[in-house]
């Protein structure tokens, strides 16, 4: 049994390593969430609007993003976007680039999704009352859309969480970077890494079990 | 920018061309995610299945608590952990060899989600079904092989399609810990020959291509076992 020894755990190196990966991986989430439902909307709404030059373009880049592994995605962005934006960008910013773009697919099912559970009739009354297309989206079906969804949307941040973990492919300094990097200065990479899994565990499962709460909560109101 | 497509006829270095390489790549990816889901579903279903047994809350507990766990960790800590932390805790996984590690890891990490699933198509089913069983003078064990999972699997053959689709996705991980899979030959090719934009869109193509296959492989099984009429939904499978 080779035993594990947690004695070289300290406020220093939390500091240090651990913090700084774990304020970049929080940004991380909370900026591709709130970029890729917005994106997400966007696209949502083209593949809804019947118009064949919007829905095209909307399909396929959602599909496209769906079928290609996140780590391939990451290391396309870190490759194209020095690209072009003609000049060197940092691993940290090539990944929110990356987020908010694939997570955009991601949050356009679930807004699509959410957008078709609206009933007709809400369509129907916001045009009744004289309402624009742009209008009826924006004051009627979007804001159940929204609420109806919030849970998923909510569960999908947390696989976000999880998955801001893959920047490890480019070298970005998110939490599990931190926990890595402080394995390796105090020797004890094992127990680096039990650690990240603990802080992961602990963080996302109280989200789910929030999400859940909120879930009844929801429920109940309707 | 130019194409330069004849980069997959260069040598690598060791007698072989980089499209050689690649296809070899290929081959480590579909291993590393077929032996993945061989484990996934064994052991989803096993944890799926023990979530509905009545009358047994202990062991629903822990299947619970299996579902959770697995959950809740990103792969790539997971992979981590079954590649470095499990051999250094217990000796004898030191034997194991590396892609074999990868494998419980993916394989672990699915089962959680696969489970899920499963949990949720026999929920699914009318309650008369599992009362059907029992007045047939079927055990329980008799019900789950006979009556309940038959229908519960047909089921949930849509979204297990899109979880096989993502394991052979989440294959891609398998890169941190040195396995020679297509994520891990695209990094190095690109290293090696400077031409990232054409290794990457045929690596990328190479995955699309492997999950549609997936994809119109369940779409065949879909069709081949379902029972008129049962399933609504007519699920068209991954998407």
């Amino acid at each position: 049994m080779g035993g594990l020894d947690l004695t070289f755990l300290n406020w220093e190196l939390i500091r240090n390593f651990v913090l700084k990966g774990f304020w970049f991986s929080v940004q991380l989430t909370i900026i591709a969430t709130l970029g890729g439902i917005v994106f997400g909307t966007v696209l949502a709404l083209m593949r809804l609007s019947g118009k064949k030059v919007l829905m095209l373009p909307a399909t396929i880049y959602v599909n496209g993003m769906r079928s290609i592994p996140l780590v391939m995605v990451i290391l396309w962005f870190f490759l194209l976007v020095p690209v072009i934006i003609g000049r060197p960008v940092g691993a940290e910013y090539s990944a929110i680039i990356t987020f908010v773009a694939f997570e955009a697919a991601y949050f356009s099912e679930i807004m699509r999704a959410g957008i078709q559970s609206i009933p007709r009739g809400q369509v129907y009354a916001g045009q009744a009352l004289g309402m624009t297309y742009g209008q009826n989206m924006r004051l009627v079906v979007l804001p159940q859309a929204f609420r109806n969804m919030l849970p998923v949307l909510l569960t999908q941040t947390i696989i976000l969480f999880q998955d801001t973990s893959l920047v490890y492919a480019i070298g970005a300094y998110d939490l599990l970077k931190g926990f890595s990097t402080a394995g390796k200065i105090y020797g004890r990479p094992e127990e680096a890494y039990l650690l990240a899994a603990v802080v992961y565990f602990v963080v996302c499962y109280s989200l789910s079990y929030l999400v859940k709460r909120l879930q009844a909560r929801i429920a109940i109101i309707r | 920018m130019t194409w330069d497509w004849t980069v997959f006829l260069n040598d690598d270095g060791s007698g072989r061309t980089y499209l050689q390489w690649m296809f070899e790549a290929w081959r480590w990816t579909l291993a590393v995610a077929g032996a993945s889901w061989v484990i996934a579903v064994l052991t989803g279903a096993l944890v799926g299945t023990v979530r509905t047994l009545p009358n047994s809350p202990w062991v629903v507990r822990i299947a619970n608590a299996w579902v959770e766990l697995f959950r809740n960790i990103p792969i790539l800590v997971q992979l981590f952990i079954w590649y470095f932390v499990v051999p250094r805790v217990f000796p004898f996984f030191q034997q194991v060899p590396g892609f074999l590690l990868v494998v419980f890891a993916l394989g672990f990490f699915t089962s959680a989600r696969i489970a899920e699933q499963v949990r949720a198509g026999i929920q699914a089913l009318p309650r008369g079904q599992r009362y059907a069983g029992l007045a047939m003078g079927f055990t329980t064990a008799q019900t789950y092989r006979y009556v309940i999972l038959p229908m519960a699997f047909r089921i949930i053959l849509p979204p297990l399609t899109s979880e096989s689709m993502n394991l052979l996705k989440n294959s891609s991980v398998a890169f941190a810990v040195s396995i020679a899979e297509l994520t891990m030959f695209a990094m190095q090719a690109q290293e090696e020959t400077s031409r990232g934009i054409e290794i990457y869109l045929a690596v990328t193509a190479l995955y699309a291509v492997s999950a549609f296959a997936v994809n119109r492989v369940f779409a065949f099984i879909e069709r081949r076992v379902q029972i008129p009429g049962f399933i609504v939904a007519g699920g068209t499978g991954g998407h």
